[in-house]
């Protein structure tokens, strides 16, 4: 495969416009863009998702990433054959009932999507039915559940056992986070994962593909 | 004069839970004294971490605590009931930690609050999420210092939390805390504004000079609370030499002060 060295550099600076132009010069030519996809962006995500987890790289910088990411996955996709575009798998995210804050879900949100999840966000205050509804709706394998406040993490016990009662506890791997949870409240619980941040998440998720 | 309410004593940090938990009574008073002797105005009581424990937690923090202090405190939960028992063993008019517009929080925290002679942070968050425009956060708080001042609380008593949200996911973010809270003082003549400081530097490095440099804009805008760390000299020396630029320091006094004891340095 040519050497694609430009393109990852540019997209991991979040520089949309210059990275716009790489692509299009290496789809002129002939570059896959399926390949481009999987084999140069999305690993180049997996970059800033590992740099944010380790400290080197922050929020605006992976926001700028993710910004230049959606331009480039909107003009590839058009172009990509059958199969090429399929999901790395499905996820239903939200933040639980009770709880209106969304700005760690929004970060794991576009960092699933980014590393190519299909993701479905539900939003904030999610009550556990309707966890369970999306999950049946899309078919997901992923769940991501996200509190706050410490009044909220016990809506995340019972948002998973309410997921156990529906029977779909075998279809579905639970992620949860948010800033009162850590390891140990996600292993009380029952939730599969525990991630700090956006980066580690979007890893977590990945493993369980395997 | 700017009032910190010292956010330390919340069991959502480890070693506040452990002391909790092992019931170590001399930690929690030692940090209460540091916190006082730094300047703390309130000392904040959270106890909300040990799901099923708050209210044994709450009650046993509340002994300890004034044990050591004579500041008054801040009681930190949305429990009515938690707050009930915290409110009958204060010997000061506490601080409550807070009503929202949220209705399950709001229909929960009226019927406490009626009748009690506390102050209340209020927060300008409602059932739609945070706000996401100035006119968001200023109609929040008229809604609610409305509905506050209708149960009798003072505007005096009444202060006001705009909800300060990151920089780094939206760079309006630092302006509409600012250009909120400049209205909210002019708009709501009476009332104090507060908040959770550090929240503006969530997801940056070197967040305590976002937080020092953010806290001096705020104060010129006529913020005149945070619920911070009142160890952190750095942002302690700001307060101080802020209120002084601001001509809250007769002849320069309390900066001078600072200065002596070596707690604001260049």
């Amino acid at each position: 495969m040519e050497d694609h060295t430009q393109i990852t550099e540019t997209l991991i600076q979040g520089d949309d416009e210059k990275l716009i132009i790489l692509v299009q010069e290496a789809l002129d030519s002939g570059a896959n863009p399926g390949k481009l996809l999987n084999h140069v962006l999305i690993p180049a995500m997996d970059v800033i998702g590992e740099r944010m987890e380790s400290g080197e790289m922050f929020i605006p910088e992976v926001l700028m990433g993710a910004r230049a990411m959606g331009l480039a996955v909107e003009m590839l996709k058009p172009l990509l054959g059958d199969g090429e575009s399929s999901s790395a798998g499905k996820v239903i995210i939200g933040t639980v009932k009770g709880d209106l804050h969304d700005i760690g879900k929004n970060l794991v949100s576009m960092m699933m999507e980014s590393a190519g999840f299909e993701v479905t966000d539900l939003g904030v205050d999610i009550a556990p039915e309707n966890f369970i509804a999306a999950i049946k709706d899309q078919n997901a394998t992923i769940v991501a559940l996200s509190a706050l406040l410490t009044t909220t993490m016990p809506m995340m016990k019972a948002t998973v056992e309410a997921i156990c009662e529906s029977g779909l506890r075998e279809q579905v791997k639970i992620i949860v986070g948010g800033a009162p949870v850590n390891q140990s409240f996600a292993d009380e619980i029952g939730a599969d994962g525990y991630a700090a941040d956006a980066g580690s998440a979007s890893k977590l998720a990945k493993s369980y593909l395997n | 004069m700017f009032e910190v309410i010292g956010e330390r004593i919340n069991t959502t940090f480890k070693k506040v839970k452990a002391a909790v938990i092992d019931r170590d009574g001399a930690y929690i008073q030692d940090d209460v004294q540091k916190q006082e002797a730094s300047g703390a105005t309130y000392i904040d009581v959270n106890a909300g971490a040990r799901i099923g424990h708050e209210k044994e937690d709450m009650e046993w923090l509340l002994k300890v605590v004034q044990e050591a202090t004579t500041l008054p405190l801040c009681l930190d939960s949305p429990d009515p009931e938690v707050l009930e028992m915290a409110y009958s063993m204060v010997n000061t008019t506490p601080m409550v930690n807070s009503i929202s517009l949220e209705k399950d929080r709001f229909e929960a925290m009226m019927p406490f609050l009626k009748g009690k002679e506390c102050k209340i942070i209020a927060l300008c968050m409602d059932d739609s999420g945070m706000p996401k425009t100035v006119d968001d956060i200023v109609n929040r708080a008229k809604s609610i210092v409305g509905e506050l001042e209708a149960i009798g609380f003072k505007r005096q008593n009444i202060y006001v939390d705009p909800l300060i949200q990151p920089m780094s996911v939206d760079g309006n973010n630092g302006m509409m805390a600012m250009d909120a809270v400049k209205a909210i003082m002019t708009e709501l003549e009476g009332v104090h504004t507060t908040g959770g400081l550090s929240n503006i530097s969530y997801g940056l490095p070197q967040r305590k000079i976002i937080n020092r440099i953010f806290l001096a804009m705020m104060m010129k805008q006529g913020f005149d609370s945070a619920i911070m760390d009142p160890l952190d000299n750095e942002i302690m020396a700001v307060v101080k030499t802020a209120d002084m630029l601001k001509g809250n320091d007769n002849f320069c006094m309390n900066f001078l002060k600072g200065v002596r004891a070596g707690t604001i340095k260049a």
